[in-house]
């Protein structure tokens, strides 16, 4: 069974993914957790989660490819200065 | 040597060798992650064997590392529970971890409780280590405890795991682990399995020159 482990590194922080493991139960799945995320104090908090918890979504389709829709089609950087000139405030 | 440091000693020894002992699984043990897992337990052992060789070095005006290495096989006091090598057997290998934690955690305890501050503060560090130590050797037990091999293993070490103790707190480790008391294998001066080990153990040690500074 492989669990996938979240840590957090200070309190507050969002958690971000460790990496994973094998374990048989639960209780395999904390020690394990314990000794390969937190033995040397880099967490705080650990969520330690069944791999097959997880929903996992990968497929996205943009059949039409409504690029519009996005905003990474826009270069604003040109327009960007000219409105800075127009307005008096560009950057020296 | 006064009790006091004799008592440290021994429990020193216990954790050193059995750190040893469990280390020869690194690499070697059922998955990789109880390799990882009991290999960190390992080191562990040799971190609370530094300390209360501190404790005892500080006392009889020598060092840890003096006292780990330097002395001859036959000044070790180790239990001989934790001089048995034990690879490539993991049922008797959980079956000593989860008798010597047992009777570990009877003895720290106790010490917990000791007037020497110093002491105590120690020994109170150990016990919250050590609670994982237990948790990992009781989810084995757990697991493990319906097996023929492993109940053949903890019968034959149940006499080993007595001697670990002062025979005063014997009766409580028979009733924690549910077996009746029998005729402990004592302390003594060791014997052939633990020199091999011990020539291992100090072959670094004893190819440096005196006062090499690491």
């Amino acid at each position: 069974m492989i669990w996938e482990v979240f840590r957090q590194e200070r309190k507050g922080q969002p958690f971000t993914h460790g990496g994973s493991f094998h374990a048989p139960d639960k209780a395999f799945a904390d020690a394990y957790a314990r000794e390969f995320y937190a033995r040397r104090q880099e967490s705080v908090a650990l969520w330690v989660v069944p791999r097959d918890a997880i929903h996992a979504i990968e497929e996205f389709p943009d059949e039409f490819d409504l690029k519009y829709r996005r905003v990474d089609g826009y270069s604003i950087k040109a327009r960007l200065k000219e409105a800075r000139e127009r307005a008096g405030t560009a950057a020296t | 040597m006064n009790a006091r440091e004799q008592l440290l000693l021994e429990l020193a020894d216990d954790e050193l060798i059995l750190g040893w002992r469990n280390s020869e699984w690194t690499g070697i043990a059922p998955f990789l992650e109880e390799d990882v897992a009991f290999s960190s337990i390992a080191q562990n052992e040799i971190g609370h064997a530094r300390a209360l060789y501190d404790l005892v070095g500080a006392a009889l005006g020598t060092d840890a590392d003096a006292l780990a290495f330097d002395r001859s096989p036959t000044e070790y006091r180790c239990a001989p529970l934790v001089q048995l090598r034990l690879v490539p057997d993991w049922a008797r290998t959980i079956a000593r971890h989860v008798l010597y934690e047992t009777a570990d955690a009877i003895r720290i305890e106790r010490l917990k409780g000791h007037e020497d501050a110093e002491l105590a503060g120690v020994a109170a560090k150990i016990e919250r280590e050590e609670l994982y130590h237990r948790l990992h050797a009781e989810m084995w037990l757990e697991r493990l405890a319906g097996e023929e091999r492993y109940a053949a293993a903890a019968e034959e070490l149940w006499p080993f795991a007595l001697g670990v103790l002062a025979p005063e707190l014997r009766p409580v480790l028979a009733e924690r682990v549910g077996r009746p008391e029998v005729e402990a294998v004592e302390r003594s001066e060791p014997g052939e399995e633990f020199a091999a080990l011990w020539e291992e153990m100090t072959m670094v040690r004893r190819s440096a020159p005196v006062g090499a500074q690491w």
